[in-house]
């Protein structure tokens, strides 16, 4: 990636928004003879931006010090009170996470199911858009170029112009096919993964094309060439010099995804039928704010806990992760 | 969950895993061993065909297949009547009206905020500091963002003490405490705001990279021509950033107005706080009304096109320009 100001061209094929966020995101340094303090007003300005961090951050943070307060301090209390009423407890967390009685929340399995359901629905979007990006990049064919052009159009597709079909859809293709499975392996209930699995992939499947192809299609022609006359197949070209050189488009796609997927309430609601087998956190703790609304302490250590991964997700590899969302910001 | 479940989840994900892996593979294998005979195009299929055969059932297919459900009866004979519902019913009437009021709100605020947050922080000390705490709401769930925003909302009732910050504030002042969510017309903007809060971020760091492109000489020459702070934003930094604006406002257009989570959540729609979005899952998959959510659907769409093919224009041109 390059760093150089946005308003270099940067790459034919990269998008405005690309090239600006990888000269954001590298921590683009100006020259020393312009660095000179030009900021509009400074004490207002300092003072204004203080307050909106503020605004922020202080509903996140009154969840956090919530779930940590125990039960009859926060029905009783405001969290902001935590100095004169203080308190301190682990419950609200053993609660969620470990208890096993039929009315705590039981995340334990629910944390199993996002982490099944993002892995593979990553994972095949991923394989499945990167053969067709490398097709539509170094392949050349008549058609091609417009098949193209139709697959990036249906990003703009929302999600629910595809659920009522794509549910009858799954009802009598997928249906018997997992019904089938647990009269082979009873271990694996009736609800399954595999229509979210499917659902996901598929929706997936625009943007990650759209991203690979920006990728992959400037990848020089001369190694891709170079590899032809040395007589590798297209499958050899494809495992052993596109994947490992698309590496960070791969990357951020990847973190784009996950994060979305285990973000995701309305796929879930729909293929996933609820229940503990299948059913990911986000689904739960929608559920739990219907049926538990008033238990805060469950709802504050419950929220906390399915908004963590995505948080550490968002602060260790923050650079991909910005280069993702930004491409992806009208996925769904 | 037991250990017998929690073995079949993962027999699932290994299978999943290895099934896959096994299709690649063939497919793989096949690929390189085509005929000799128009090796190139099987290849190309090949390689095509599984994102393309996915795309196709999965969102070609049922997109044609609810914008013909749009316009049938449950019966499935052609009617006009899930549109005649969706424009003259008066709750269906609200729903659009509370879309097109999310839809002014969501966009204007959160890029104001952001383009004003980042101005604010630019080449100032901590400035990532800065950029990571306003974009943090972007990584949460918007089911997390709600119950995070419903906590702020939270009413009691008498003189119990208030534990949801908005009604300690109100009280603090003197005031009555309110059932935020249930109040029609301020529950809408309430749930609104909960979609700022997620999408300024997003804003803030488009505006800022864009903010960062204009040429320190301009803002320079500007300064020495004895202009105010203001008068450099306006003139100087709005116009150059104009094209990012214009990606920002639209982007977070169309996201607001897919947006499901957060009504979903809140309250589900009660209170006349439903959205197209919302309500199109409500229709067609709680009142199995399923013309009725499909003719939602293809509202959504055509919403959301227009947005589109501007901001489409607008990259293209901005791409031109380079």
């Amino acid at each position: 990636m390059s760093i150089a100001p946005p308003d270099l061209p940067v790459g034919k094929n990269r998008g405005a928004l690309d090239s600006t966020v990888d000269a954001e995101a590298s921590g683009y340094v100006e020259p020393k003879t312009i660095r000179v303090k030009k900021r509009l007003t400074s004490r207002t300005a300092t003072i204004a931006s203080i307050i909106i961090a503020l605004l922020w951050t202080i509903p996140t943070f009154g969840l956090f010090i919530s779930s940590f307060r125990p039960a009859e301090l926060i029905r009783t209390t405001g969290w902001w009170t935590i100095f004169t009423n203080p308190g301190f407890t682990l419950e609200n967390y053993q609660d969620v996470l470990l208890s096993t009685s039929s009315s705590s929340p039981q995340l334990g399995s629910y944390i199993v199911n996002s982490i099944a359901i993002a892995l593979l629905a990553t994972i095949i979007p991923l394989v499945f858009a990167s053969m067709a990006a490398y097709a539509f990049a170094w392949m050349r064919f008549r058609g091609v170029g417009v098949l193209f052009v139709i697959i990036f159009a249906l990003q703009i597709i929302p999600l629910q112009m595809a659920l009522v079909p794509l549910l009858q859809i799954f009802s009598t293709v997928l249906r018997p096919m997992q019904a089938w499975l647990h009269d082979v392996v009873p271990i694996i209930p009736e609800q399954n993964y595999l229509p979210l699995w499917v659902a996901h992939s598929i929706f997936g499947l625009p943007l990650a094309i759209f991203l690979l192809h920006n990728f992959i299609s400037e990848i020089p022609a001369d190694v891709i060439e170079a590899a032809r006359v040395d007589g590798a197949t297209h499958g050899q070209i494809f495992f052993r010099i596109v994947l490992p050189l698309s590496v960070p488009a791969i990357a951020s796609f990847a973190i784009f995804q996950f994060i979305w997927v285990w973000n995701d309430l309305l796929v879930a609601l729909i293929f996933s039928g609820g229940t503990q087998d299948v059913a990911p956190l986000t689904q739960r703790l929608a559920e739990l704010t219907g049926t538990r609304g008033q238990d805060w302490q469950l709802l504050t250590a419950a929220a906390f806990i399915s908004i963590i991964i995505p948080l550490i997700v968002f602060f260790s590899l923050q650079r991909y992760f910005v280069r993702g969302l930004l491409a992806g910001s009208t996925k769904g | 969950m037991t250990t017998a479940d929690l073995l079949g989840k993962i027999l699932q994900v290994v299978m999943g895993l290895v099934v896959f892996a096994a299709i690649v593979g063939l497919l793989i294998f096949f690929i390189d061993k085509a005929p000799k005979k128009g090796r190139d195009y099987w290849q190309l299929v090949g390689f095509l065909a599984p994102a393309v055969i996915l795309v196709a059932v999965g969102l070609i297919y049922p997109a044609i297949r609810t914008s013909i459900l749009a316009f049938q009866t449950n019966a499935g004979d052609f009617t006009f009547d899930n549109f005649v519902w969706a424009f003259t019913q008066p709750a269906a009437i609200r729903t659009l009206i509370n879309t097109v009021i999310w839809v002014l709100l969501v966009p204007t605020f959160a890029t104001a905020v952001g383009l004003a947050y980042a101005v604010f922080i630019d080449r100032s000390r901590g400035e990532k500091f800065y950029k990571a705490i306003l974009f943090m709401p972007i990584a949460i769930s918007f089911v997390g963002a709600s119950v995070i925003w419903k906590f702020v909302y939270e009413y009691r009732s008498g003189d119990r003490e208030q534990i949801g910050l908005l009604n300690a504030i109100v009280v603090a002042f003197g005031g009555e405490p309110v059932q935020w969510l249930q109040t029609d017309p301020i529950n809408t903007i309430l749930l609104i705001v909960v979609m700022i809060w997620v999408q300024t971020g997003f804003a803030m760091v488009v505006l800022s990279a864009a903010i960062k492109g204009i040429a320190t000489e301009q803002l320079e020459a500007a300064q020495l021509d004895g202009t105010n702070g203001w008068q450099r934003f306006t003139n100087v930094i709005v116009p150059g950033i104009r094209g990012s604006l214009v990606v920002v406002l639209t982007t977070i257009s169309i996201a607001t107005l897919k947006v499901f989570d957060i009504v979903r959540t809140m309250t589900a729609g009660n209170f006349n706080t439903s959205i197209v979005a919302n309500e199109m899952y409500t229709q067609a998959f709680r009142a199995s009304e399923i013309g009725r959510g499909s003719a939602l659907a293809l509202i959504l769409f055509v919403m959301v096109l227009p947005i589109v093919i501007y901001n489409v224009n607008v990259l293209r041109k901005q791409r031109e320009i380079r």
